[in-house]
């Protein structure tokens, strides 16, 4: 190691150092920065980061209706069976029988909050929820089942 | 204007006027002892909080903020949950080392109290070799982290003793050249007669760029020596449990604790007594008017004020910097610190001599 080279891993280090003291010193002098959530006490003020996931949600429009073909394309994509897809066969208009969904069941129990599932699927039926209160006495109630009763697809959809 | 001189000097005074002579001496003496508790006390539940406010504002966190006004209370809450627990010794341990090792580090501790002046004329012992005296007992303290580790019987315990010997031993060497180099300046070893060469100025300023560069080794080196992050492989939670003090619990426990925190407030009281002039004012050559300004302020407020600055500044060093490897550790002591503080007593001499300096 030649003396330049030794000076030089001195100084480089100090400035180094100095880097790492420079974004320290700033979130110590600016306390606006912190982004601790008091969680119980803002309940009414909670803001969640954008891509925080806390449960997969089935979108119903005001007509009660919802993207959802019963492809299980969501069920094959979950990479621990947390969504069983229970399908029937409607009669079309045109007299032809036709796969659709009977019940999207969820078992929230099991999920790991991937968006697996959200990815896969080709109608943008599912999405992540930013709601994390989950707590209940019985783990049954975990068991959730997706699309609301009565809720049919919305034309248009294939 | 009430100062801690004139605090001392009444009290002093009642004493020998009440009870007299021997009497008042021990008396005195006792009165000291409590006084030392007392600050150690009261210096261990501030710095604690310091710590937990400041990691947890530098991490971009609120920190503890429940117990009492703003976790104020938090500290002291803690202290009444480690009095309470029971302080276990492990079977195979060697039981009278076990229970000696925290009363021989807070014994170190405490000693170093003695010649460190807290404000103008408020010192318990002036001697003539003080920072000599700070030095030579900061070094009983690895005697009593090493006796934990070896009667612990545990070998995370024996581990991280033997790491904190490497580290304070060699850590020494480059504090103590910087000492010598500050020590160089003022001719004297006398805590006093340090902070009255600063009356001008302190020795950071006037002693242009070695003292500047004696300053930084010095703050590094105390950091190792203290064991405190980038240099806690003593301790190194993620490696070794928690070091020297893994078997310890309840008040044995806050014992090694404290002394952690004491030893941080001793060696930055040093370094602010050195570099910083101690209780000193801060004055600037022959400005009379700003001079007496400042002098308005309290010694014992500069003195405090400039060693909670120098923790302050050893906090965020533990709060920026991640652990170095055992290797790391000793190629930066041996290969850059004791090279380049031994080259700075060097040019520190030179400027002495050619009286470079105010």
């Amino acid at each position: 190691m030649s003396i330049k080279q030794y000076i030089q891993d001195v100084f480089n280090a100090i400035k180094s150092l100095l880097k790492g003291m420079r974004v320290t010193g700033y979130y110590f002098f600016h306390p606006k920065e912190i982004i601790t959530e008091q969680y119980p006490d803002n309940k009414a003020t909670l803001k969640l980061a954008d891509r925080f996931k806390g449960e997969v949600v089935m979108l119903h429009d005001e007509n009660n209706e919802h993207a959802c073909t019963g492809c299980t394309a969501c069920e094959l994509a979950c990479p621990n069976g947390t969504i069983k897809i229970i399908t029937q066969f409607d009669i079309t208009p045109g007299g032809k029988k036709k796969k659709a969904l009977n019940t999207f069941v969820y078992h929230l129990e099991l999920c790991t909050m991937c968006n697996l599932c959200v990815e896969a699927c080709p109608t943008g039926a599912i999405v992540m929820a930013q709601n994390f209160e989950h707590s209940v006495y019985d783990r049954k109630q975990l068991t959730k089942t997706l699309n609301k009763p009565g809720s049919k697809l919305r034309a248009g959809i294939e | 204007m009430i100062s801690l001189e004139a605090i001392k000097n009444a009290v002093q005074s009642w004493l020998q006027l009440h009870i007299g002579g021997t009497l008042a001496l021990v008396a005195e003496s006792i009165l000291l002892g409590i006084l030392v508790i007392t600050l150690f006390a009261v210096l261990g539940l501030l710095l604690v909080f310091m710590e937990r406010k400041v990691s947890a504002v530098m991490q971009i966190r609120l920190g503890p903020n429940r117990v009492g006004p703003k976790g104020w209370l938090q500290t002291s809450a803690d202290t009444l949950k480690l009095m309470l627990k029971e302080g276990l010794t492990p079977d195979g341990a060697d039981r009278f080392l076990f229970n000696l090792a925290p009363f021989m580090i807070m014994i170190a501790a405490m000693l170093i109290m003695a010649p460190i002046a807290f404000a103008k004329n408020f010192q318990i012992w002036d001697i003539n070799i003080g920072v000599l005296y700070i030095s030579s007992v900061a070094s009983i303290s690895v005697i009593a982290i090493l006796m934990a580790g070896w009667s612990s019987n545990n070998k995370y315990s024996l581990l991280g003793a033997m790491r904190s010997g490497a580290q304070i031993i060699s850590y020494e060497l480059s504090a103590g050249v910087a000492v010598i180099t500050m020590i160089i300046l003022t001719g004297s070893l006398s805590v006093n007669d340090i902070i009255a060469s600063q009356e001008n100025g302190w020795w950071i300023f006037k002693g242009h760029i070695p003292a500047i560069i004696a300053f930084i080794i010095f703050m590094i080196a105390v950091t190792a020596e203290t064991n405190r992050a980038p240099f806690d492989l003593a301790e190194a939670e993620s490696e070794l449990t928690a070091g020297f003090h893994t078997e310890y619990s309840g008040m044995k426990f806050a014992l090694f604790f404290l002394a952690e925190y004491i030893n941080i407030f001793i060696v930055c009281a040093v370094a602010a007594i050195l570099f910083l002039g101690g209780w000193m004012p801060l004055h600037i050559g022959n400005w009379q008017a700003f001079n007496h300004v400042m002098d308005y302020i309290p010694s014992s407020i500069w003195f405090f004020g400039k060693t909670f600055l120098l923790i302050g500044l050893i906090m965020w060093f533990r709060w920026t910097f991640p652990r170095l490897r055992i290797d790391q550790l000793l190629n930066l002591e041996w290969k850059y610190l004791l090279p380049i503080s031994l080259l700075n007593m060097l040019l520190m001499t030179i400027v002495a001599i050619l009286k470079w300096y105010l």
